[in-house]
């Protein structure tokens, strides 16, 4: 077990190093950095000092190996647009709003696609049923960028009930965690009706049923339980969702998150930036996986024994 | 029951869209580039101020959302059929060497694949499109990138079950070299599976270039993507709601009836792939 665990903390380090290549190769053909900096009157002179300054004058392996040294120390240098604000304090501070709009959109669409899925299974073949299924249907196929503007237009623009976007109290967080959370919600809502359906036909449930228990028992202890473990090791899959879904979704409400800082930054080529914010996303992507490989090792014993 | 018909109705609107991208352009009297100042904003012939002269209304431009819808039709389809191509082929390359030939080379291989699979895709994606700039030559490599690993892991896995048949045994002792086997063989009896994936796969493409589009580093305007024409209408969406919901609308039908299909597909040619995929 030790073993499969040092083994997974080594890839989730080679695959950030890795991105961290990737990264740094790409911000490097995406802006002319000198470029950006310098003032429009600057002469050939000032050009070479901030060449040299920069260390853009060295080989690439040199560069980027200080940029992965300083990034270490937590150096990821300054945004270049005119605030020249610390790039790595400028990410911490839009992950407060992400993280409190992904934690929101998880523990909704958990609930509420538990609750359809075992809804769908237990009335298999009725109108309920299909409903729920049109659903799911519907929450796996709409761009979250259509469906976030449509949400907008009908209940904030036409029915007034919600803000249209921003930041703010709770009111603020039902369309923008909605159309986060749509796509997962589908998926966990499929998911579970799947394995709700299998287990309800299971021996153990058979079992339960002639020992005359009753149908909410069989449900709830006996079949959900079992039905909830492939949430559990998608659970990675789905958070991952969410992070990468933040940029499109907080695109379009103004939310003040890494996401959209990910957009903007890519948008005005702010190359400091750009490195800060996709290295921490995928950070956060690699560490969900993580987390959800340990959980998955905690619940099912025949996976210690193979570690 | 159901099932069925919901299968038939999403195959026949696949047809559907695959016949309109492919005949509809030349059908409409409108250009989907040009405009008429005098029709700015026209809304659908349904609704309040409507005419039949545009049956979905017009764009900021005056230009006819319905020849935009069908030529974006066109859009959508080549990136998904040049996108699938590309994917595919180095996809099913890279998996099918690795399965066949195992050992470390496997071993590297599929840590690569894994690694490739660990990465925010659309994150990827969207810092791809920003450095090599909006065109379709680029949207379509960007997304390839992103999405050659599912074909890698897949064409890998059915590899190693097919390598180890009878009937590759046999070929292999009857003096067939590797490539022909390969070639003859093994990509024959994967193909089912491939074709799962690459079902699959084109909901992904079509919402994934949709949202580069709408992100704008996508097919650049004026050609009319649908993605991009769901971020044209946004700005006035109070007045003119026509302008992005119905190009969505659009999106969502083509990808519900690729999802049915795909489903339907699975089931029948390897259950066992149920829930991954997309």
């Amino acid at each position: 077990m030790l073993k499969h665990l040092a083994g997974r903390l080594a890839e989730a380090l080679v695959a950030l190093v890795l991105m961290s290549l990737v990264i740094f190769l790409l911000s490097r053909v995406i802006g002319d950095p000198v470029a950006l900096l310098l003032s429009d009157s600057a002469t050939e002179a000032d050009r070479q000092l901030l060449i040299q300054q920069l260390g853009l004058d060295r080989p690439m392996w040199q560069q980027y190996f200080t940029f992965l040294g300083n990034a270490l120390q937590g150096d990821f240098g300054q945004s270049v647009t005119a605030g020249r604000e610390d790039a790595l304090e400028l990410v911490l501070s839009r992950l407060p709003a992400s993280l409190s709009l992904a934690g929101v959109a998880l523990a909704f669409t958990l609930v509420l696609g538990i609750l359809l899925g075992v809804l769908a299974a237990i009335t298999r073949g009725t109108l309920a049923d299909l409903a729920v299924r049109m659903l799911a249907l519907l929450g796996q196929s709409a761009p979250s960028f259509w469906l976030g503007i449509m949400l907008i237009y009908v209940f904030a623009v036409h029915l007034g009930w919600l803000p249209t976007s921003g930041f703010g109290g709770p009111a603020y967080y039902v369309l923008p965690a909605l159309t986060l959370g749509l796509f997962t919600l589908a998926a966990i809502t499929r998911l579970v009706r799947a394995s709700m359906l299998e287990a309800l036909s299971s021996e153990y449930v058979k079992l339960a049923r002639i020992k005359g228990l009753s149908e909410w028992s069989v449900v709830l202890r006996h079949a959900l339980g079992n039905s909830l473990i492939p949430v559990v090791t998608f659970m990675g899959t789905f958070f991952a969702t969410m992070i990468t879904g933040a940029v499109v979704v907080e695109t379009v409400f103004a939310w003040p998150g890494i996401g959209r800082l990910a957009y903007e930054s890519i948008m005005a080529r702010d190359f400091p930036v750009i490195q800060t914010v996709v290295l921490v996303i995928t950070a956060f992507f690699i560490l969900a996986n993580l987390i959800v490989d340990l959980l998955y090792l905690a619940i099912d014993p025949r996976m210690r024994a193979a570690g | 029951m159901t099932r069925d018909l919901s299968f038939k109705l999403a195959l026949g609107l696949l047809v559907v869209f695959v016949l309109v991208a492919l005949f509809g352009p030349y059908l409409l009297e409108h250009d989907p580039l040009r405009g008429s100042l005098r029709a700015r904003l026209d809304p659908p012939a349904w609704a309040e101020g409507g005419s039949a002269e545009h049956l979905l209304g017009t764009d900021r431009l005056g230009r006819d959302v319905l020849a935009r819808i069908v030529q974006g039709a066109r859009i959508s389809l080549a990136v998904c059929l040049v996108v699938i191509a590309i994917a595919g082929s180095i996809g099913t390359a890279l998996g099918t060497f690795s399965g066949y030939v195992g050992g470390w080379v496997d071993r590297v291989l599929m840590r690569l694949v894994d690694l490739a699979l660990s990465l925010p895709v659309i994150l990827l994606a969207l810092l791809f499109a920003a450095v090599v700039g909006p065109s379709f030559l680029n949207i379509v490599i960007v997304i390839s990138m992103v999405l050659w690993s599912q074909y890698a892991r897949m064409s890998r896995g059915e590899t190693l079950r097919v390598k180890n048949e009878d009937y590759v045994d046999l070929a292999r002792t009857s003096g067939l070299g590797h490539v022909a086997i390969i070639f003859r063989h093994v990509l024959p009896n994967i193909a089912p599976s491939l074709i799962v994936v690459a079902t699959l796969q084109v909901g992904v493409v079509i919402v994934l270039e949709a949202s580069l589009s709408f992100l704008g580093v996508g097919v650049p305007p004026p050609n009319p993507s649908w993605g991009g024409m769901v971020a044209e209408g946004r700005s006035y969406i109070v007045t003119a709601w026509w302008v992005s919901a119905l190009p969505g609308i659009a999106i969502v039908l083509v990808v519900m009836a690729v999802n049915v299909v795909g489903d339907a597909l699975t089931d029948r040619i390897n259950p066992g792939l149920r829930g991954r995929g997309a």
